[in-house]
């Protein structure tokens, strides 16, 4: 199994062609096969990215699993994994069968929306296993394309508006990346990641248009992969199309986007910015760190006043990824670590909370908050997991949302003490906003007339939640199940990372500080 | 010698006497019934030339003491005109036989102007320039104004006639600058002046004033003036076939003349091309937000991707020239298929050009739709469709050359112009009621439709020796 990744990768755009050229009607039997032909080859692409797991050494700090071939245009179809990134392709590929699950009950167009969801989620796995830059770019860029088709033909009302907003925002972020990936190709002579994270890029200062920028062109590189990787993530101010991307969204697309997606940016920081422009990174570090507090504790609070529960959930993610961002740019073993623990443990606890949205929303067809109440009476096994999964989202002891909000504001409290005290206030608004909701939703008197008569959950979403809830406990109470795999790679980023600031001619930077 | 001379130029002589004797016999025999025959022989003719050319040419050789080069440049770019003048051909034959606007004239004006592209692009003399320049022009004026009982194409006729008859004579004046100064017409004269420092002010004058015409023919902004009007007035077949043959002659002959004749003075034409890159990369994105007829969005969407090619000659590199060649055949193969579906759009047997006429297109025809949406997204530029990679290029090329601001201003402009693109998608999607247009349209236009989206996908596998024969081409011209 020389080439697993790049079967593991292929599996779901296989089926989905398979699907559009030989998939026939659109009658009952029609979507019926496309729902478990779906569920068929995410289950599979699973169990065949478990064998990566199982055979990924965790102290080669290298890449792993490398696949190299000659590509058009003189680039390189090159992937492999490392310690940072197998863990995302695993969260990628137990998400998915779940996302397909949760799908069930959609009826028009399944085909095309089955289709949608396996190329996204080729895309996705492509991202975070690419190891070529151009690579990298077409599996990043080219997954617009389905989320584009899944916000404006399954979404909501508005969803034309969310669609070509998503579309707009995060493209342009990404184009300015091209261009600086285009001009990393030109300094350096390769796209080949492998090589470019121990090419170390001119960090002179020079002028641009009468602005002196410190650092130079390894600012310029920062900024550019900045404004792809912060609108993706997405980082406070440039959030403002998740919360419409998310509400608009079908159910499942908002899982993906909460779960898969928003960690691309979260790993490009950590593939690209901190290792191959240190320099830039340490100039860009203080306003990174404070964007991020300001993330958590502005998007906590406009959280609070949400009255649409898909909102409310998507301030909270902007939140959560605020502590993510803190956490890479302390740029230490426990800022990182955290951050990575925090953006897997997000994957399970948000996508359970949109779905936990979905629940309800498939029996009422609303998301207002007023409109609900009380369901404790008649849904005791859904309060149990909303419940449990707002309690994830808080970060209570036990559950994993803790243990990434503990280390990576442990890690910020090393690298700036007053955005940590400031960032640290955001758990107790996320605890005031979480409970809040759940109060709302679930508690009180169950009064409105239309709730009376609401079911439980039914054997297919008990079934989507088991997974969810272990995942969150495993990682809650058993953190080394991750750290041990990431451990070796972060050490190795942060050193890395740590020489080549050193290396640098730092005299610059510590101008800037002075200021 | 000249027994020489004339075998390197037998292709065009080849095409140029087909044209006379297929005027003739068909003037004296079936006249307008002959014309469908006359659209297949002439497609037939064109693409066995394209391959006669692609397949036996090696080296560079020169005709009539220059006048005329036939180099791998030359031959690359005559392989994509013939092949995109043959496609679009067969493309219009059924739309318009079937509405009666079919002239026997038309096949026959098109090869003409085809000859004149040839002549374009092997042109190693001013003087060659312009009798291909003008032979390509006369032909697409004519064709333009081919219904002549509708008021908008007789206007698009004329108007690009008298536009096009002021660039020429900017071309001119420009020409005849550059002779009284250089003493000479040909390009290699031209060159040695240049470069050994005689770039006198009247020789920049005159260059700006080639170049001022030239931006005409690729419809650059600000000499852009002529295009939406023209493609919105003309037939759809002919706005298809401007779209795609002679925006790739004329960009050959604007590297032509830059580099054969300009090759050693490159900074005093740069900012030039830069400028007119960025205009018209700004003002086609912008303009075309606001279009709701699709071929006055196609115009201005050709418009800004003359300025994406442009980027790749304003490098002024062997690497800038090949890109833009890439760049121009996966251009031409987007436009192929992208009108090959505007032809077929039609209401009770009208055409229809308003793009909200597309209204939930997707649900009637999901196989056309998804293959138009892949046409799009390769317009815009979005991986992993080819029109990324043709982008991709470009760049590369103008960071290399140090153009950081140009590529830059054209990553901005790209953004811009994806809103344009994602809103047919809108339409074609998730748009409201639905609309009864239809796209029935011949086989010939179902295959030029989804070849040419197949196309975009295949290509990011397998180049068919595209790139491989740019380089090339482009080797043998910058040196």
């Amino acid at each position: 199994m020389d080439n697993i990744l790049s079967i593991v990768t292929f599996i779901p755009a296989f089926a989905a062609g398979l699907m559009a050229l030989l998939l026939r009607g659109d009658d009952a039997a029609g979507q019926r096969n496309a729902k478990w032909i779906a569920l068929l080859a995410t289950s599979i692409t699973f169990l065949a990215s478990l064998s990566i797991y199982a055979n990924f050494d965790p102290d080669n700090t290298g890449f792993q699993f490398v696949e190299e071939a000659e590509w058009i245009f003189g680039l390189k179809y090159k992937m492999g994994v490392d310690g940072i990134s197998v863990l995302f392709v695993m969260l990628t590929t137990f998400v998915m069968p779940l996302t397909i699950l949760a799908s069930w009950n959609v009826t028009t167009r399944v085909k095309e929306y089955m289709v949608a969801f396996l190329l996204l989620e080729t895309l996705m796995l492509g991202v975070f296993m690419a190891l070529d830059l151009v690579l990298f770019y077409l599996f990043f860029e080219a997954g617009l394309i389905p989320m584009f088709l899944i916000i404006g033909i399954w979404g909501g009302k508005e969803r034309i508006y969310a669609s070509f907003k998503f579309f707009l925002y995060t493209f342009f972020g990404s184009v300015l990346m091209l261009v600086a990936m285009v001009a990393m190709y030109a300094d350096a002579g390769t796209t080949d990641i492998e090589t470019l994270l121990t090419h170390s890029f001119s960090a002179a200062s020079f002028d641009v248009l009468g602005i002196h920028v410190v650092g130079g062109m390894q600012t310029l590189m920062f900024l550019a992969f900045f404004a792809s990787f912060a609108v993706k993530m997405p980082m406070w101010p440039v959030h403002t199309w998740l919360p419409d991307a998310h509400v608009q969204a079908p159910t499942a697309g908002s899982v993906v986007l909460a779960a898969i997606l928003l960690k691309m940016g979260g790993y490009g920081f950590l593939r690209f910015s901190l290792p191959m422009f240190p320099v830039g990174t340490d100039v860009m570090t203080d306003l990174v760190l404070w964007m991020s507090a300001i993330a958590v504790v502005y998007t906590s609070l406009v959280a609070m006043v949400q009255e649409d529960m898909k909102k409310l959930i998507a301030y909270s993610s902007v939140a959560h990824m605020g502590f993510v961002t803190m956490g890479i740019f302390a740029a230490n073993q426990q800022g990182v670590d955290g951050a990575i623990f925090q953006m897997l443990s997000h994957g399970f606890i948000s996508a359970a909370l949109f779905l936990c949205v979905g629940v309800i929303y498939d029996r009422m067809h609303t998301r207002d908050i007023d409109a609900y109440g009380g369901l404790v009476i008649r849904m005791p096994a859904y309060a149990l997991v909303f419940m449990f999964f707002t309690m994830g989202n808080v970060g209570l002891p036990g559950t994993s949302g803790f243990v990434g909000e503990f280390l990576t504001l442990m890690g910020t409290f090393q690298k700036n003490t007053w955005v940590a005290a400031v960032a640290a206030t955001g758990v107790i608004f996320s605890a005031g906003y979480a409970l809040w909701l759940y109060r709302r939703v679930v508690f009180g008197d169950l009064i409105k007339e239309s709730l009376k008569t609401i079911k439980d959950m039914d054997a297919r979403e008990r079934f989507i939640f088991a997974p969810l809830v272990v995942m969150t406990i495993l990682l809650g109470v058993y953190p080394s199940l991750v750290t041990d795999i990431i451990g070796p790679s972060t050490e190795a980023l942060i050193s890395n990372f740590n020489q080549s600031l050193a290396a640098a001619d730092t005299s610059s930077v510590t101008q800037i500080a002075s200021h | 010698m000249i027994q020489a001379d004339l075998s390197i130029v037998l292709p065009e002589i080849v095409l140029a006497l087909y044209a006379m004797v297929a005027l003739l016999v068909a003037v004296y025999t079936g006249k307008n019934k002959l014309a469908s025959t006359l659209v297949w022989t002439t497609a037939g003719l064109m693409v066995a030339l394209a391959v006669w050319i692609a397949t036996s040419g090696s080296g560079t050789h020169e005709a009539f003491g220059g006048m005329f080069v036939d180099d791998g440049f030359s031959r690359f770019a005559k392989v994509v005109i013939l092949v995109a003048s043959a496609a679009v051909m067969i493309m219009g034959q059924e739309y318009m036989s079937r509405r009666g606007m079919l002239p026997f004239e038309y096949p026959i004006l098109i090869a003409l102007s085809a000859v004149g592209m040839m002549v374009m692009v092997s042109a190693g003399d001013l003087m060659a320039l312009y009798m291909g320049l003008e032979l390509q022009s006369l032909a697409l004026y004519v064709v333009a104004s081919l219904r002549r009982d509708s008021v908008k194409s007789t206007e698009a006729g004329l108007k690009y006639f008298v536009l096009g008859a002021l660039s020429s004579g900017l071309l001119l004046y420009g020409a005849s600058l550059v002779y009284g100064f250089a003493g000479t017409t040909k390009f290699a004269g031209i060159i040695q002046v240049a470069e050994h420092g005689h770039m006198s002010l009247g020789m920049l004058f005159g260059l700006v004033f080639l170049i001022s015409g030239m931006a005409f023919k690729v419809s650059a902004v600000p000499f852009h003036m002529w295009t939406p009007d023209v493609y919105e007035g003309s037939p759809t077949p002919v706005t298809a076939f401007f779209a795609t043959a002679p925006k790739v002659a004329a960009m050959g002959l604007f590297a032509r003349v830059l580099h054969d004749a300009f090759g050693g003075v490159i900074v005093d034409w740069q900012q030039v091309i830069v400028v007119l890159s960025v205009l018209s990369m700004f003002l086609g994105a912008v303009a075309a937000i606001g279009q709701r007829d699709i071929k006055r969005l196609m115009a201005f969407s050709s418009i800004a991707h003359m300025g994406y090619a442009l980027i790749g000659l304003a490098a002024g590199t062997e690497a800038g020239v090949s890109a833009m060649l890439v760049y121009l055949a996966i251009y031409v193969t987007m436009n192929v298929g992208t009108f090959s579906f505007i032809l077929m759009l039609e209401k009770d047997g009208k055409p229809v050009t308003d793009i909200n006429a597309l209204n939930q297109f997707a649900s009637r025809e999901p196989g056309k739709a998804l293959a138009v949406l892949i046409l799009m997204f390769s317009l815009a530029g979005v991986p992993p469709m080819l029109g990324f990679f043709a982008k991709l290029g470009v760049w590369q090329a103008g960071v290399d050359a140090g153009l950081m601001g140009l590529v830059i201003a054209s990553a901005v402009a790209s953004v811009i112009g994806a809103f344009y693109y994602l809103r047919i998608v809108f339409y074609m999607y998730f748009g409201g009621s639905e609309e009864e247009v239809e796209a029935k349209g011949s086989p010939v236009l179902t295959l030029g439709l989804m070849a040419s989206a197949a196309l975009m996908l295949i290509g990011v596998v397998y180049q068919f020796g595209i790139d491989g024969a740019a380089a090339a081409a482009a080797a043998t011209l910058v040196n």
